[in-house]
């Protein structure tokens, strides 16, 4: 376990009567890469705007490296944002956009210049320093801003929906240098955003949020595979979820067919809802399968087939298949007991992570 | 094409009828003297009477002094204003004033600070004494500053109200205190409002001639009052329109001076 940075203790803020967060904790530890993850008017930017001083929580505290922060203003924090709209100022250009926080602190011109040159040189900017902001493309804009932000060495760096403007190559490529540049840095990022592809690929430990509370926080393939409930199966990815029974250990009973699966610890008889990927599900022939469904629909994506079905009982199934299949055939479906995953009506999280640890234990 | 051109025709004929004709017509009396007769002379006595280069320079002095009042009073105003919950309500407060016809509010500064106006009451009432506040510089000053402060506050204002608010955080997310903001961020975005007020203010100041009368007591004696004597009283027009002349230039110098200097996307 690494030193924490930054902690939350039962942090909530109300404007006037609308609360946005609700007694939020969690721990950040130093040097990765985070992501807060929520659609918008999750209350996700609001913590971000806690953690740069831009907002203070109405109750809960703030640590950052063990000092309580509520009351020391923006200016003070060891944070730096790179905001949504870059925020660059538009009567600089780009050399004193980036050395505007090492001027303030006033460290000496040499000093400056070499730093504003090494942080340039970090986000493939080598020889923009005299550009002005205006002649500067969406692209150039953000590794600006990313510049001005780390050129203070901050602790932590918040990145706020920092590729949203940007097109969706440019996005992609944006994303591994992000990588990159947590990396060789070393400092930890928080960066939020409502694209559950750029949060899956970028970070370390991904937080869910909705509705201004934590739904589940983990590492992308800890959340992609185990989700704890309905809105993280339905949020992060596509999925397939039903509602079902547990029998026992071991077996669930979905639209009254028993099915062999790999979760325990419940009740005999409970409800639960079961979460199958499109991924997950392959297409057989009806004799072979384990659901009978005929096709409605099939699209091309280019890397495979979104095929919709509905089998005996009317279910919708999403499929995903590199395999092409026809409109209107009957197809088999089949799944493996390991591609099932069941979640538990209002289950919280330190109650889902015992229980995966009590069964694991037995095994 | 003929459609458009249609569109175009109010436009040009203001421009030729009360814009270039005026103009033209200013500067073709500046070359006649009082008797009709072509002549340079105009020029030549305004260049070379002291009379009248004493006047420009107390023009100059008069409305420099009302700008830079009017820009101490406004700015704070309308930075102040941009920070209130029902800014556009506040700043139509400060603009309301301008729907008044100019000679209705300077009648009843008179009428405040006359020997026996509201002012001298109370300051008798608070047995301070009556004092002579009418025909000093300080209420022909005052008076016009109240006058110009809508047009000096409303292009700052705007000027503050276009500075996206994330430039501000992003300044304190640097390390910037609220006074080093203002100075690196608020006030360097804020100066083309400041620069269109100034030339708002300092343009009309060249050439008052109302309040100096009402409110100076014709102890100011600016340019705009020259004018107003050579047309109406004396009757020399070419010399009226000499000063007019040279009223415009100042114009053009003003409007260079504060024009928008600013480079955009050069330097490369």
């Amino acid at each position: 376990m690494g030193k924490n940075i930054l902690e939350f203790r039962h942090v909530g803020k109300k404007y006037g009567d609308n609360v946005v967060l609700k007694d939020i904790s969690f721990d950040i530890e130093a040097g990765k890469f985070y992501t807060l993850l929520g659609p918008s008017g999750s209350g996700k930017t609001t913590i971000l705007r806690i953690i740069a001083g831009f907002d203070d929580a109405t109750s809960g505290d703030v640590y950052f490296d063990g000092q309580r922060i509520n009351d020391v203003p923006a200016n003070k924090r060891q944070v730096n944002t790179v905001f949504q709209d870059y925020a660059l100022f538009p009567h600089m250009n780009v050399a004193e956009n980036v050395a505007f926080g090492l001027q303030i602190k006033g460290v000496d011109k040499k000093t400056i210049q070499e730093r504003v040159h090494q942080a340039l040189h970090m986000v493939r900017l080598d020889g923009y320093e005299e550009r002005e902001i205006t002649a500067m493309s969406g692209g150039q804009r953000q590794r600006v801003a990313i510049a001005r932000a780390i050129v203070n060495r901050p602790k932590v760096l918040l990145l706020d929906e920092a590729l949203s403007a940007l097109d969706h190559k440019l996005r992609v490529d944006m994303q591994t240098e992000l990588r990159q540049l947590q990396r060789q840095l070393g400092i930890t990022f928080i960066f939020v955003t409502h694209d559950q592809e750029e949060a899956l690929a970028m970070s370390d430990q991904i937080m869910i949020i909705n509705d201004g509370k934590i739904q589940q926080t983990g590492t992308p393939v800890d959340i992609y595979d185990e989700p704890l409930n309905h809105f993280v199966a339905d949020f992060i990815g596509e999925s397939n979820i039903v509602p079902a029974v547990m029998k026992e250990d071991y077996l669930v009973n979905i639209n009254g067919q028993d099915f062999e699966c790999v979760d325990a610890g419940m009740k005999t008889n409970e409800r639960v809802e079961v979460v199958l990927r499109p991924e997950d599900l392959d297409i057989t022939t009806p004799d072979k399968g384990k659901l009978v469904a005929t096709v409605d629909t099939q699209l091309f994506r280019g890397v495979d087939y979104q095929i919709t079905a509905h089998d005996l009982r009317n279910h919708e199934w999403k499929i995903n298949s590199i395999h092409k299949t026809t409109v209107g055939q009957q197809v088999g479906l089949t799944f493996d007991p390991e591609d099932i995953h069941v979640m538990r009506y209002n289950e919280s999280e330190a109650d889902f992570d015992a229980r995966l640890d009590s069964y694991e234990e037995e095994e | 094409m003929r459609q458009k051109a249609v569109f175009i025709v109010p436009y040009a004929l203001w421009i030729v009828l009360f814009v270039i004709a005026p103009l033209v017509l200013i500067l073709y009396q500046s070359f006649f003297n009082i008797d009709g007769q072509f002549t340079v002379n105009n020029y030549l006595t305004y260049l070379t009477s002291s009379v009248y280069l004493k006047m420009t320079v107390a023009s100059v002095w008069y409305a420099f002094l009302i700008t830079a009042v009017t820009l101490v009073i406004s700015y704070p105003t309308a930075y102040v204003l941009i920070h209130l919950r029902n800014k556009q309500f506040w700043l139509l407060l400060v603009i309301l004033p301008t729907w008044i016809n100019l000679l209705l509010k300077t009648y009843a500064f008179i009428g405040l600070f006359s020997r026996n106006g509201s002012i001298n009451q109370f300051l008798q009432f608070v047995e301070l004494g009556s004092h002579q506040l009418l025909f000093t510089d300080a209420s022909f000053m005052f008076v016009a500053a109240y006058i110009e402060i809508p047009f000096m506050v409303l292009p700052i204002f705007n000027a503050l109200a276009e500075i996206n608010p994330s430039l501000i955080n992003a300044s304190k997310d640097l390390g910037a205190t609220q006074w080093q903001t203002f100075r690196s961020v608020i006030w360097p975005l804020s100066l083309p409002g400041v620069k269109a007020g100034i030339q708002a203010v300092f343009i009309p100041s060249l050439s008052l001639f109302m309040i100096t009368r009402l409110i100076g007591g014709n102890r100011v004696i600016t340019l705009g009052t020259a004018i107003e004597e050579h047309f109406l009283t004396t009757q020399n027009w070419g010399m009226g329109s000499t000063i007019g002349v040279i009223l415009i230039i100042a114009m053009f110098i003003v409007m260079f001076i504060t024009g928008d200097t600013r480079q955009k996307g050069g330097r490369q």
